[in-house]
C-alpha cells in the first residue's frame, strides 16, 4: 500500500511541483495518473521509488516512511518496484537478454536462476526470439516490451511506468497495455502516467488527475476528463 | 562479497581500463609522476632523519671542572648534575682517563703527550646524555652555573643549525608530499570523470533496478588500484636501481661519522611497499571520487 499525506515538492530552483497532495493506493490496483504536462504527474511518481525525496508531508510504503529511509535502504526499496519510463533506458550496447540480465545481476542474483528467469520474462513479453537483439534492431514498442521485461524481472510488488506509450504507435499501444492488464493480473500494483485518453477511456481504471500539482479527481474506472 | 560478484567488479574495471586506453595513460602518468617526485622527497626526508637521529644519539655535553677541583666536589657536582631531569646518563671521566683516551685516540702522534703523564694539563670532564637534541642547550646553561665547572662544550652550534634545518626539511618535505598526492588525486578523478558520462546511463540503471552503491564502485576500486599498481611499476624500479647506484656512490664519500645512508636493504624495498601502497592508495581514491556525484540520494 502506498500513501501520501498532504506532500509538497520544491525543488532547488523553487518550482513548487506538488502542493498538498494526500492519496492511498492499495495492493494489486491499477491507476492512472492524468494531467496536463507540467502538472506534477512525474514528480507524484518519482517519490514513490525515492529518485526525490518530499519537502513536506509523509510518501509511505506498506507503513515505512521513506521520506526518511536511509540512504543504504533505497537500493532494497528500488528492488520492490520496476519502473518504466517513456524512453525506455536501454543501454544500447547490450542485447535485449543482457540488458534484462542486468538488472539481476547488479543486485547479485544467483547466476543460474538469472538465465532461467530472464528467458521467462522475455517468453511473457513475447520477445524470446529476440532476446540476442540489440536496441537498435528492435523496434519501439518491442523496445518497451524489453523494458517491461528488466522492470518486472525481479517480481516487483510496484510497477510504476511514466508515459511508457508516449512515443508509440497506437496499435503498440495496446500491446503495452496488455502486458500492463496481465501484470496486474498476477496482483502486481500498477501505476500509470499517461496522456492517452483513448487509453484511459476504454480500459476503465482508477484515474487520478492532477492540476498545478494537486489532485483535482480521483474516481475508480473514471474517464480522461479533460481536453489537451 | 560473492565471487561472481569480484569476478565482475574485475571484468569491468579492467575493460573501462582498456576501452578508455588514453584516459588509462593519463591516470597513469599522473600516478607515475607523482611516485617519482614522492620517492625523491622520501629518500631525502627519510635519509636526514636518520642523521638527525644519529646526531641526536651522539650527542653529549662535556662539562670540564677547574684543575684544583677535589674528590668531594667531584662527588657534589655529579650529584647536581643527576639531579637535572633532562639528564639520561652522564659519566665522570678523570683528567688521567681523559689523557689516556687522548693518546690513544691519536695513535702514533699520541707518544709525545705520554710526556704528560707526569703533569697532567687536561681537566677532570663530565660526560652528560640528554633525553632530546633540544634539551642540549638548556641543560649545558644550567650545569655552566654549577660551582666549579669551569666551561661546558657541546656541539652547540653545528649541531642546533643542522637540527633546525633538519626540521625544516621536514616539514617543507611532508608539505610537498601532501600537496603532490593531493594534486594526483584531483588529476585521477578528473580524468576519469571525463569518461563517466558514457557510463552514466548505466550507472542510473544500476540505481533504479536497487543496485547498492558498494556495488556501482566497485568496478573503480578495481579501475583505482590497477591505476596505481601499473603507475607504481616505473617509480619502484627506478627506487630499486636508483638508490642502489646512489647508495654506493655516495655513501663512501660521505665520510662523516653521523652521515652515513639509509642501507639498501631493507630501505629500497621498504620505500618500494610504501609507494605501491600510495600509488593504490591515490588510484582508488581519485577513481572511487569521480563516482561520488552519481551516488548521491
Ligand atoms: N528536477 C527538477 N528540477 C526542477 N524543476 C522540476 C524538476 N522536475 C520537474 N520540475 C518542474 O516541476 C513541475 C512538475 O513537473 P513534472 O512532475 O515533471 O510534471 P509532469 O510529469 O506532469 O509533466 C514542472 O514545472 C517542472 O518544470
Ligand atoms: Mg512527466
Amino acid at each position: 500500500m502506498i500513501e501520501m499525506e498532504n506532500v509538497h515538492k520544491v525543488y532547488d530552483n523553487g518550482v513548487t511541483a506538488l502542493s498538498g497532495v494526500t492519496t492511498k493506493i492499495e495492493d494489486g490496483e491499477f491507476v492512472y495518473v492524468v494531467g496536463q504536462s507540467g502538472a506534477g504527474k512525474s514528480s507524484f511518481i518519482k517519490l514513490m521509488y525515492h529518485e526525490e525525496v518530499p519537502s513536506d508531508g509523509k510518501v509511505q510504503i506498506n507503513h515505512v516512511d521513506i521520506g526518511s529511509i536511509k540512504k543504504r535502504q533505497v537500493p532494497y526499496l528500488r528492488r520492490s518496484i520496476g519502473v518504466i519510463y517513456q524512453d525506455f533506458k536501454l543501454l544500447p550496447k547490450m542485447t535485449a537478454y543482457e540488458n534484462v540480465a542486468f538488472a539481476l545481476e547488479v543486485i547479485e542474483e544467483n547466476p543460474r536462476k538469472i538465465r532461467r528467469r530472464v528467458m521467462e520474462v522475455l517468453d511473457k513479453v513475447g520477445l524470446k526470439h529476440k532476446a540476442r537483439f540489440i536496441p537498435a534492431q528492435l523496434s519501439g514498442g518491442e523496445q518497451q516490451r524489453v523494458a517491461i521485461a528488466r522492470a518486472i524481472v525481479n517480481n516487483p510488488k510496484v510497477v510504476i511506468a511514466d508515459e511508457p506509450t508516449g512515443n508509440l504507435d497506437p496499435d503498440t499501444s495496446w500491446e503495452i497495455m496488455r502486458i500492463f492488464e496481465e501484470v496486474n493480473d498476477t496482483g502486481t500494483t500498477v501505476i500509470m502516467a499517461t496522456h492517452s485518453r483513448e487509453i484511459v477511456n476504454t480500459i476503465r481504471k482508477r484515474v487520478i488527475a492532477m492540476e498545478n500539482g494537486q489532485v483535482v479527481r480521483d474516481e475508480h474506472r473514471g474517464e480522461y476528463g479533460y481536453e489537451d | 562479497m560473492k565471487i561472481s560478484t569480484l569476478r565482475r567488479h574485475v571484468r569491468e574495471g579492467a575493460k573501462n581500463l582498456i576501452r578508455n586506453s588514453w584516459m588509462t595513460v593519463a591516470a597513469v602518468g599522473a600516478v607515475t609522476t607523482t611516485l617519482v617526485l614522492v620517492a625523491a622527497f622520501l629518500i631525502l626526508i627519510l635519509n636526514l632523519n636518520q642523521v638527525a637521529e644519529n646526531i641526536e644519539s651522539d650527542a653529549e655535553i662535556r662539562a670540564f671542572l677547574e684543575l684544583n677541583t677535589n674528590d668531594e666536589e667531584v662527588e657534589s657536582i655529579g650529584n647536581e648534575i643527576e639531579g637535572i631531569s633532562q639528564v639520561t646518563s652522564y659519566e665522570f671521566s678523570s683528567k688521567e682517563e681523559e689523557l689516556e683516551n687522548l693518546i690513544d685516540d691519536l695513535g702514533e702522534e699520541g707518544e709525545s703527550w705520554e710526556l704528560f703523564e707526569q703533569d697532567n694539563p687536561l681537566n677532570h670532564v663530565f660526560v652528560i646524555q640528554t633525553e632530546d637534541a633540544e634539551d642540549l642547550s638548556p641543560v649545558a646553561d644550567q650545569i655552566g652555573q654549577i660551582d666549579k665547572v669551569e666551561s661546558v662544550e657541546y656541539g652547540s652550534a653545528t649541531v642546533d643549525r643542522l637540527l633546525q634545518f633538519n626540521q625544516y626539511a621536514r616539514y617543507i618535505g611532508i608539505g610537498f608530499i601532501a600537496a603532490l598526492l593531493l594534486t594526483a588525486i584531483f588529476l585521477i578523478s578528473n580524468t576519469i570523470k571525463m569518461t563517466i558520462n558514457a557510463r552514466s546511463e548505466e550507472i542510473g540503471i544500476m540505481r533504479l533496478v536497487g543496485a547498492k552503491n558498494s556495488f556501482i564502485r566497485g568496478p573503480f576500486f578495481v579501475e583505482g588500484l590497477l591505476t596505481g599498481v601499473i603507475g607504481s611499476i616505473i617509480p619502484v624500479t627506478a627506487v630499486l636501481v636508483g638508490y642502489h647506484f646512489l647508495y654506493v656512490n655516495l655513501n663512501d664519500r660521505l665520510n662523516f661519522e653521523f652521515i652515513e645512508l639509509l642501507p639498501w636493504n631493507p630501505f629500497a624495498w621498504q620505500l618500494s611497499l610504501m609507494l605501491l601502497g600510495i600509488g593504490a592508495f591515490i588510484g582508488i581514491w581519485g577513481s572511487v571520487m569521480s563516482v561520488r556525484k552519481f551516488l548521491r540520494i
